[in-house]
């Protein structure tokens, strides 16, 4: 897509405001609509639409793939090791009102956005990885078959 | 069984409709033989699948269940029933996941074959469970 | 709306119309999840359906081909089965409760006590969230682990094979192409 200039100009001022957006997203999850899956598919779009604008070669230059397979497999384990630690501090796993014991509230809170990010942090790096897959095949239909 | 009255149509036209688009979905399923067609009818079936379960969580003159950020929960409000919410919205990411994972076959099947169509592929699946009875058979001595 | 965009993808041949117009169903859908009370499901699906499915159907067209070929079977028998299946589902839902009625089944097992419970106990204004990542906490461990299952057998068959097969491990499997 080398020669859409507003495509590409619009793309580089969108990119920013939807990582933004993703982690607005992620972080007031627990006031208005909104968590970890849907906050990981928004910024997985913002990588997918720079690779689909630039090129994919730019977008591994910016989130390479061996960064997004490692992503994958942290977002499982963030969210089950705040399983372990609550387990560790004596109550049930997953049970988050381990982490501030005299104000359970405050615990839950805490958990629900260690949990958030665990989530969003998988949902991104599976998108992104999936992405990354399909579009370094070789395509067998040229552009302007289309 | 509950007579046909207004109110029962009314209230009961939603699953209908939900079931007609399943059953689109399963046609899609059933009658094309492209597999990135199949895919999608796939989709479609799961989509109609979510808007049943959200469709049976809705409470009449009900609210999205957000409490104020305050925590002043005025008693009056009703609000609609959340946990088919959760239930599908993680079930819509995993329905994603999965797709793509049936996208990939569909590609390493295009790669492998040469076509995603399902008649072309049950012809060559044919031609080479025959091509492995006879080398089986020679294997064999003849004997087998 | 759905069920036309649901018929046209049944009657188009062109495969990228119909990538196209699985994602004016997803967007029809999110708006029908918003008149829901369903904001959450609606910006889900909204993001996931008209967005990364759509992408990852037409990276999958550019690596396949875009022509459906025409079937060659009646649709006599497809359309049988379908319209048995549905005849029975429609005789299900007969005894369901009316729409929106708040004495449901639905409505009045556990999901009352969420909504009751969750203010004082978790403390976070947006129930849908409480519940997901507080109540049924395992259920989504579960589905992360689920998703993440998918991300990797993705790998498997469309990135690590490749690198197999460029250090000559073509093997004979190609023998039926």
């Amino acid at each position: 897509m080398r020669h859409h200039l507003i495509l590409r100009v619009v793309t580089k001022l969108l990119v920013g405001a939807i990582i933004l957006f993703a982690l607005y997203v992620q972080f007031h999850g627990d006031f208005s609509p909104g968590g970890g899956f849907q906050a990981g598919v928004i910024m997985a779009v913002a990588f997918i639409i720079y690779g689909v604008v630039f090129s994919l070669r730019q977008a591994q230059r910016v989130f390479p793939p061996w960064l997004v397979h490692k992503l994958l497999a942290l977002g499982v384990l963030i969210y089950a090791f705040t399983g372990l630690v609550s387990m560790a501090l004596g109550y049930e796993y997953l049970n988050y009102g381990a982490f501030t014991p005299h104000h359970p509230e405050h615990g839950q809170h805490w958990g629900i956005l260690i949990v958030e990010l665990g989530v969003g942090v998988t949902v991104t790096g599976v998108m992104v990885a999936i992405y990354y897959a399909f579009a370094a095949r070789p395509p067998t239909i040229s552009d302007k078959d289309w | 069984m509950a007579a046909f009255t207004l109110e029962f149509i009314v209230g009961h036209v939603n699953y209908w409709l939900f079931t007609v688009l399943m059953m689109t979905g399963l046609y899609i399923v059933v009658a094309k033989g492209n597999l990135v067609k199949k895919i999608v009818g796939l989709n479609v079936f799961q989509t109609s699948v979510f808007m049943l379960y959200i469709s049976m969580g809705k409470v009449t003159g009900g609210t999205a269940p957000i409490f104020p950020t305050d925590m002043q929960i005025d008693p009056d409000t009703v609000y609609s029933n959340p946990l088919p919410h959760v239930l599908i919205l993680t079930a819509i990411v995993v329905g994603v996941a999965t797709t793509s994972l049936g996208l990939a076959l569909i590609v390493r099947i295009q790669e492998q074959f040469g076509t995603i169509e399902e008649d072309e592929l049950l012809e060559i699946e044919k031609a080479m469970a025959a091509e492995d009875t006879r080398l089986h058979g020679e294997a064999m001595g003849g004997l087998a | 709306m759905l069920v036309m965009t649901a018929l046209a993808i049944v009657r188009t041949r062109r495969l990228f119309a119909t990538a196209m117009l699985s994602g004016v169903f997803s967007l029809l859908s999110a708006q029908l999840f918003v008149v829901l009370d369903a904001v959450d499901v609606a910006f889900t699906e909204a993001a996931v359906g008209a967005g990364i499915s759509t992408v990852l159907m037409l990276g999958t067209l550019a690596l396949t081909g875009r022509v459906e070929k025409r079937s060659t079977h009646s649709p006599f028998l497809p359309l049988l089965v379908v319209g048995m299946t549905g005849a029975v589902l429609i005789y299900g839902t007969l005894d369901m409760p009316n729409f929106g009625a708040a004495d449901a089944p639905a409505q009045t097992h556990v999901s009352p006590d969420y909504l009751e419970r969750s203010p004082h106990e978790i403390g976070v204004p947006n129930v849908v969230t409480a519940v997901l990542a507080s109540y049924r906490g395992f259920d989504t461990l579960g589905e992360t682990a689920v998703v993440f299952t998918a991300g990797i057998g993705v790998l498997f068959l469309i990135s690590a094979l490749r690198r197999r097969r460029e250090t000559g491990d073509s093997g004979n499997d190609r023998k039926g192409a």
